[in-house]
């Protein structure tokens, strides 16, 4: 298997996002570089709607990640609930 | 010459405030977190309130319910003033959008007379009674506890003026000024509403703040909110009045989103001791009677032969409710 990987700009709005990207994917790592976070995991990783919206109190749209990541690597499958990346082939 | 660039990792020597750290550990801590765990002053009190001697000045005796930790009663939403401000601003600029279109196009003027009527009747005293509801949420946030609860409720009670601008507005767009003074005359002369002027006023007394918060918050926004923006709604859009119900689109929104918050403070405090849960069930119960008492006279004169229906649903959707919320009721 390889490695799938997501890098978020570390601030105020993507905290609660890695804590939930951690809470749901116990096999993935953070790294935590200057102002930047970078989330590996072996096969596949799932962000989850309702995880980060139980943290932030408020709905969340999973678009606005998009304002603070930096990068991914893997094949994307998205849609409302969930951003899911993963090595599917 | 070579320039090697290098990133330097600094590792920050505390991620928060020491009492934030004590209760979720040494991380970076939401704005929330840092903004409403343990702020409530709780010692060094050198003077006690002149007017309340046997108390301290914030005292957590203020009320019979009790708590081990007064900060369990965290508010879902995570309001700190900022977030609250960006939330309401957001809500204000559509709200105001709605009333300059009805304005602009002059869509009050095709309201039915009915409508239009059964709006300056009913809705507009209501003003009245929000400003009520600004009281109580005040001495709640005066005479709290724990800034988990108190803050929030000061933003409560901000709220409670937004639906009476609100309100006076849907007045001064369907009638003009005159609205006011007439809604005012109702409210203090007109026997359909004298009930809940004088439950409204009877809150107006009370000391224990948390029975304020159950009286105000659960049984009378959770019993009259549902009839006049929803079930009173889909009376005025049914019948061609659907400008009101764009003017009155924010308190629909708002009571879905408190009734939240509400919601999470009173299972918090109802689940914390048997004791807690006789009392608030008791104020329910309490409370109940009059309130329901005081809606009846308004959902007859605003649903007519459909009256009893609504007071049916709106009890049982009540009562479920309470239940939910480990209320024995």
């Amino acid at each position: 298997m390889s490695k799938v990987f997501i890098a978020f700009q570390l601030n105020e709005d993507t905290r609660p996002i890695i804590e939930a990207v951690l809470a749901d994917n116990p096999h993935a790592e953070a790294l935590e570089s200057p102002a930047m976070v970078k989330i590996d995991a072996e096969g596949s990783l799932v962000i989850k709607r309702e995880t980060i919206e139980e943290l932030i109190g408020r709905k969340f749209d999973l678009q606005e990640l998009q304002i603070n990541l930096i990068t991914i690597s893997g094949h994307l499958d998205e849609d409302d609930d969930q951003f899911k990346l993963s090595w599917p082939n | 010459m070579q320039i090697d660039l290098r990133t330097v990792s600094i590792k920050p020597l505390r991620h928060t405030f020491d009492h934030i750290a004590r209760r979720f550990g040494d991380k970076p801590a939401s704005r929330y977190q840092e903004g409403t765990y343990d702020i409530q002053q709780t010692d060094i009190f050198h003077y006690r309130p002149m007017w309340e001697p046997e108390l301290q000045l914030f005292d957590k005796r203020r009320t019979k319910v009790q708590m081990k930790d007064w900060y369990a009663l965290k508010d879902p939403r995570q309001y700190y003033y900022g977030a609250w401000t960006i939330a309401r601003a957001r809500q204000q600029d559509a709200a105001d959008s709605s009333f300059e279109m009805i304005e602009e196009r002059g869509l009050a003027g095709i309201v039915p007379e009915a409508q239009r009527k059964l709006a300056l009747d009913i809705l507009v005293p209501m003003r009245h009674v929000e400003w009520g509801g600004n009281m109580g949420n005040s001495f709640i946030s005066a005479y709290g506890y724990g800034t988990a609860i108190t803050q929030p409720c000061l933003y409560h009670a901000m709220d409670h003026l937004a639906v009476a601008q609100y309100l006076t507005r849907i007045g001064l767009v369907l009638d003009g000024p005159d609205a006011l003074d007439t809604a005012k005359d109702a409210w203090m002369n007109g026997a359909m509403w004298q009930p809940m002027r004088r439950h409204v006023e009877n809150t107006l007394v009370l000391q224990d703040w948390f029975e304020i918060f159950v009286a105000q918050n659960l049984v009378l926004e959770g019993l009259s909110y549902p009839v006049f923006y929803d079930y009173l709604d889909s009376e005025f859009s049914a019948n061609g009045a659907t400008a009101i119900s764009m003017m009155t689109r924010f308190m629909a929104e708002w009571a879905t989103e408190t009734s939240k918050w509400v919601d999470a403070q009173i299972k918090v405090a109802a689940a914390e001791s048997p004791e807690n849960k006789a009392m608030i069930s008791d104020w329910v119960k309490q409370y109940r009677a009059p309130v329901v008492e005081a809606l009846t006279p308004l959902i007859h004169h605003a649903f007519g032969n459909k009256a009893d229906s609504v007071l049916d649903d709106m009890s049982a959707q009540f009562a479920t409710r309470c239940t939910k919320l480990g209320l024995s009721v």
